[in-house]
């Protein structure tokens, strides 16, 4: 799973699409999301992260991680979508 | 004499294809003759065009829709103040006339001023009242009827005969020709703007407005009648001409005499074959052409913010009739950064 | 370490329509204390969903109402609409403000007589009234509004068999430009039914004509209705005055007055819009004062205001079960509050607010109950924050109607709580059991056994 080329996201939460000429705003953990895509991690590895991180448990942060990755696959911000339990 | 410089907050910046008045304000302050502005915009939504003319507007808010309730506009409204320290406020919608006329007194704490009909000057000149307004101060009015469920439409049938105009509390209107259509203008119309619908008498003729000024005490600061000579397909004047009707001069000084209007207005007005007027509507604000006012000598806009300063304003006597507005459309290039940062922020 | 609360991520698209985040913002500041009691706390010790009523509302509001009638009108009297709440509690706090009891059914009536309200101090309405219930308020003295004609020969039957002399008034309705118009009740001024019941009763030497009531509809807008009722019954009280030298001790102009609700096609807040109680007592007295009544014969006023005096006062704490996202895309919030205990939110948008902080992220969210139904829809749709399963919402103004109208549907009704002056809590109602609904039920010996 990879972000789509040309995506640019701020600090501020910011991030636009140049294939569609979407602007989109993110939270935080949105954004802290976003960058460990980017960055190659795999679902598993963010959900660890993000449980150390965060007073949420585990079913929790996995159905939010998999309804934002489909958020971002609907708006064309993926490259390919992966498997739901991949 | 350096001239004082006010800071004024103008919301209505949607000069789109129905437009609002914001701008045409703007332009007439820019252009007053008494004092030097700072221009404050307020708007709702992001892709407002007046956002981005920033040779007309020096910076502009987001502000609450009026659903959001009065405690929250004023909320966002001290925030704007301890930033901007405003003098005026003039609201050009009619939907959020009623919260800011319920702030008035607050926003007066706060140093800011407007230059409002009161409320029931508001209320009463509403279309759900009109037919009262008309009798009341002697007015022709075409007989309306408001309505809350197409049911009572069918008891409505022996008096009103179609076509019809079906409008909303706040905007819209059409034309229903038979039962079907108003069932659909109904359905749509109080989706949006909610109930009751009105049902006005269709009245064949030639569309005129009024602009113009009361100063609360029943005088007139101003007025100008205007023929529409283009109409959009959403009913808006396209193009339009000053002229002297001394008709329309007199039904509109009555009004303001009769109802001691305080603050901007539009009269709706329709005369037919016979030469009889009818009062269609009266807008509780200023008009989108009311740039026109400033092209025939009366610059009102300048005259609201001096009546809302407290100052004397003396009656402007004449107006240049046989004078044209021409609108039209201007394609602005803005960075997408703008956008993004009024959406996000709600300033810029 | 510790950790950071979570918070759900969300993207948006940025769109020109969109309602920007200064738009609702005031919905969802948080409401995390109830008169100074924390959410929190009052779910852990009481559950979830809970209702929970301020004392001090309910004290505030009675008293802005009354002073804004008795500043206007030299005689003023409320009665509390038992129908509205009649939690035991509720009406005792009325009760203690000097409200009288009005009352709609025989239940209502024995419960007001349970409490210990005065029978002279009871207002009975409604149609449907048996000769059980007429009978009791004859003998106490209670006050009787007629209905129809049927119930006008019942009262006089029975006053000859009791040998007293009931005290009546009958309900009148009429046109008041209110749509629609409530002309099932009572009987009609415009066609002269009521002129006629009045004779009838004036005639008939077997009972006490005392007043004229009216009630002109439910959530009314338009306070200048009530001057228009209050004209019209001035006008029959004076026509009786003049016709039988009678004189009619009091005007009741029913109830029916806004609360601070938000009405489903409303377009500004119910907050901003609806009339407060100063506007109705102005268009009210205004007209009852401009009356041809002599001045030292000016009749009593009575007002049996209820949703607007309660709703206020009323919260309904419910907590998340679930987030789910629709078919559509859009966010689905179910909560454990049903349209079971909350039947007012098929009339209102209620306002909804989190019960703790949030950042100012929002989804615009439909809120469904638990309920196995389609209609269970709290809110269609509205801007909330991005809540957690298990945080805590407060839904407002939910005081009025919903502790009458609620049913005990596939679950047991909760507790309802009441924060006293003090900031004490004490549970007003408790939350049904098993038992308690067993009890009402019995099987026949033929179905007590089965095998499965």
């Amino acid at each position: 799973m990879k972000l789509r080329k040309n995506i640019a996201t701020s600090e501020s939460g910011l991030l636009f699409n140049p294939v569609t000429g979407e602007s989109f705003s993110v939270n935080p953990i949105g954004i802290e999301i976003l960058s460990m895509v980017r960055a190659g991690k795999t679902k598993d590895e963010i959900i660890d992260a993000l449980l150390q991180k965060y007073t949420a448990d585990r079913i929790t942060i996995e159905n939010d991680y998999q309804d934002f990755i489909d958020i971002l696959f609907h708006n064309q911000l993926l490259e390919h979508h992966e498997k739901k339990n991949a | 004499m350096k001239r004082r410089t006010l800071n004024i907050g103008v919301t209505g910046l949607n000069a789109i294809d129905s437009p609002g008045p914001g701008v045409s304000v703007i332009r007439a302050l820019r252009e007053a003759e008494s004092f030097d502005v700072r221009i404050i915009g307020f708007s709702y939504e992001s892709l407002e065009p007046g956002i981005y003319m920033h040779d007309l507007v020096d910076r502009t808010y987001q502000i609450p829709y009026p659903s959001g309730g009065t405690d929250t506009l004023l909320k966002r409204l001290k925030y704007i103040q301890q930033k901007e320290n405003l003098d005026v406020i003039i609201p050009n919608f009619d939907s959020e006339l009623y919260s800011f006329i319920k702030l008035e007194e607050k926003l007066k704490i706060l140093g800011i001023h407007m230059f409002l009909p009161t409320l029931t000057q508001y209320e009463e000149r509403t279309k759900v009242n009109l037919n009262d307004f008309g009798e009341r101060y002697g007015v022709n009015v075409p007989k309306s009827q408001a309505i809350h469920d197409l049911n009572s439409m069918h008891n409505l049938e022996s008096e009103f005969s179609f076509p019809m105009i079906v409008k909303g509390k706040f905007y819209d209107a059409s034309i229903a020709y038979n039962f079907e259509q108003l069932k659909s203008h109904f359905n749509k119309i109080s989706a949006k703007w909610g109930l009751p619908i009105i049902i006005q008498e269709f009245i064949h003729g030639t569309e005129f407005n009024v602009t113009g000024l009361g100063d609360g005490k029943g005088n007139t600061i101003a007025a100008v009648p205007m023929r529409k000579q283009y109409i959009t397909d959403k009913g808006k004047a396209w193009g339009g001409i000053s002229i002297a009707d001394e008709k329309m001069l007199e039904m509109t000084r009555k009004f303001l005499k009769n109802t001691k209007w305080r603050g901007g207005f539009e009269l709706e007005l329709m005369k037919n074959k016979e030469g009889k007027l009818f009062l269609l509507e009266i807008n509780p604000r200023l008009p989108a052409w009311i740039y026109l006012s400033v092209g025939v000598g009366q610059n009102i806009p300048e005259a609201l913010v001096n009546l809302a300063m407290g100052l004397k304003v003396k009656p402007f006597p004449t107006y240049t009739v046989g004078k044209m507005f021409i609108r039209y459309s201007w394609d602005m290039i803005v960075d997408r950064e703008e956008f993004e940062q009024i959406s996000i922020y709600g300033e810029l | 370490m510790s950790k950071i609360r979570y918070e759900r991520p969300v993207i948006k698209k940025l769109e020109s329509g969109m309602p920007n985040k200064f738009g609702t913002r005031t919905e969802y500041l948080p409401m995390t204390h109830i008169d100074g009691v924390a959410v929190t706390r009052l779910v852990k010790e009481y559950g979830s969903p809970l209702f929970v009523f301020s004392e001090k509302t309910i004290h505030s509001t009675i008293k802005s109402a009354r002073k804004a009638f008795e500043t206007r009108y030299p005689r003023v009297q409320f009665a509390w609409s038992y129908k509205t709440n009649y939690l035991n509690a509720v009406c005792s706090i009325f009760h203690q403000e000097g409200s009288w009891a009005e009352v709609v059914s025989g239940f209502e009536y024995d419960k007001a007589i349970s409490l210990g309200v005065d029978g002279r101090k009871i207002i009975f309405n409604g149609p449907e009234k048996s000769e059980e219930d007429l009978t009791k308020a004859i003998t106490n003295d209670s006050l009787i509004h007629i209905d129809h004609l049927d119930e006008l020969y019942s009262i006089a039957e029975l006053a000859e068999i009791l040998k007293k002399c009931p005290r009546v008034a009958i309900r009148v309705n009429m046109d008041t430009g209110i749509y629609p118009m409530w002309d099932r009740f009572g009987f009609n001024y415009e066609n002269g039914q009521a002129w006629d019941a009045i004779n009838k009763i004036m005639h008939s030497g077997k009972m006490e004509l005392v007043g004229l009531h009216c009630h002109i509809g439910t959530f009314i807008l338009a306070p200048s209705a009530y001057g228009i009722a209050a004209s019209k019954l001035a006008e029959l009280a004076i026509s009786v005055e003049q016709k039988f030298k009678h004189e009619i001790m009091y005007i009741d102009l029913g109830g029916g007055f806004a609360s601070r609700n938000t009405l489903k096609n409303a377009y500004l807040p119910g907050s901003d819009t609806n009339p407060t109680f100063d506007d109705f007592a102005e268009s009210i007295s205004t007209a009852l004062l401009n009356s041809n009544f002599k001045k030292d014969k000016l009749p009593l006023l009575i007002l049996e205001t209820g949703r607007a005096l309660i709703d206020e006062a009323g919260y309904l704490i419910g907590s998340v079960i679930s987030n789910k996202r629709s078919s559509t895309g859009r966010r689905n919030t179910i909560l454990d509050v049903g349209v079971n205990i909350l039947f007012t939110a098929f009339w209102y948008d209620h306002k909804i607010t989190p019960a703790q902080s949030f950042t100012q992220y929002t989804e615009d969210t439909c809120v469904f109950g638990p309920l196995c139904m389609n209609i269970d829809v709290i809110r269609e749709n509205t801007e909330l924050p991005l809540l957690n399963r298990g945080d805590q919402v407060v839904i407002h103004n939910v005081g009025a109607y919903n502790l009458t109208q609620w049913m005990q549907f596939i679950a047991l009704r909760p507790n309802v709580v009441l924060v006293d002056k003090d900031g004490k809590t004490h549970v007003i109602r408790m939350r049904e059991t098993l038992d308690n609904m067993n009890t009402m039920e019995k099987i026949p010996n033929h179905l007590k056994k089965f095998n499965l």
